[in-house]
């Protein structure tokens, strides 16, 4: 994978921050329902997270897709691991198994 | 900006053999689907192995003429 600018970045925010969020918008206002419903799921979790607006840059969105080899936003990082997108987030919240691999990771949520 | 069900299908199919794929339009607009798929080829596979195994299978579609396809996998 040829290194971009915005794959700099991505690398630098997953690798400083625990939980990151890539979506389209803020946790405040999102602009898609799938990333609303992940900001809905972490806010449940009660875990702090990063969260970063793709739709800021055109290389950043396109940048994540190739950094995770993964077509669709939005996306979540755990310690610098590629947890899912929506799908996935939603379906491992429902069966318990997101808060076990934030607490196995040592990620602290209320 | 759309892609009919028949389509996902054929594409899935053509890289996952075995595969039994289950299409729902969820908006009747052609570009919110959703898909259970069931093949022996997830077998040993994370999800994100195998959602990224479907999304390979859609060679591009995914994220671009289609927007959403939520995705539901598993070996058996």
């Amino acid at each position: 994978m040829t290194q971009t600018p915005a794959h700099e970045r991505i690398a630098k925010d997953v690798a400083e921050n625990d939980v990151v969020l890539f979506m389209k918008g803020t946790p405040a206002a999102p602009q898609c329902g799938f990333s609303a419903t992940v900001v809905q799921v972490l806010n449940h979790v009660g875990v702090g997270y990063k969260s970063v607006n793709v739709l800021e840059s055109v290389e950043l969105r396109q940048g994540i897709k190739e950094f995770s080899s993964w077509p669709t936003i939005p996306q979540l990082y755990v310690k610098g691991e590629f947890i899912g997108g929506c799908d996935i987030v939603r379906e491992m919240f429902q069966t318990g198994e997101l808060a076990t691999v934030l607490k196995d990771k040592g990620v602290k949520s209320a | 900006m759309a892609m009919d069900a028949e389509e996902i299908e054929r594409m899935i199919k053509a890289a996952l053999p075995d595969a039994r794929v289950t299409i729902e339009d969820l908006a009747g607009d052609g570009d919110h689907y959703s898909a259970r798929i069931v093949s022996s080829a997830f077998k040993g596979k994370s999800r994100v192995q195998q959602h990224q195994m479907v999304y390979r299978a859609l060679d591009g579609r995914m994220g671009n003429e289609l927007h959403a396809l939520a995705l539901q996998t598993s070996a058996d």
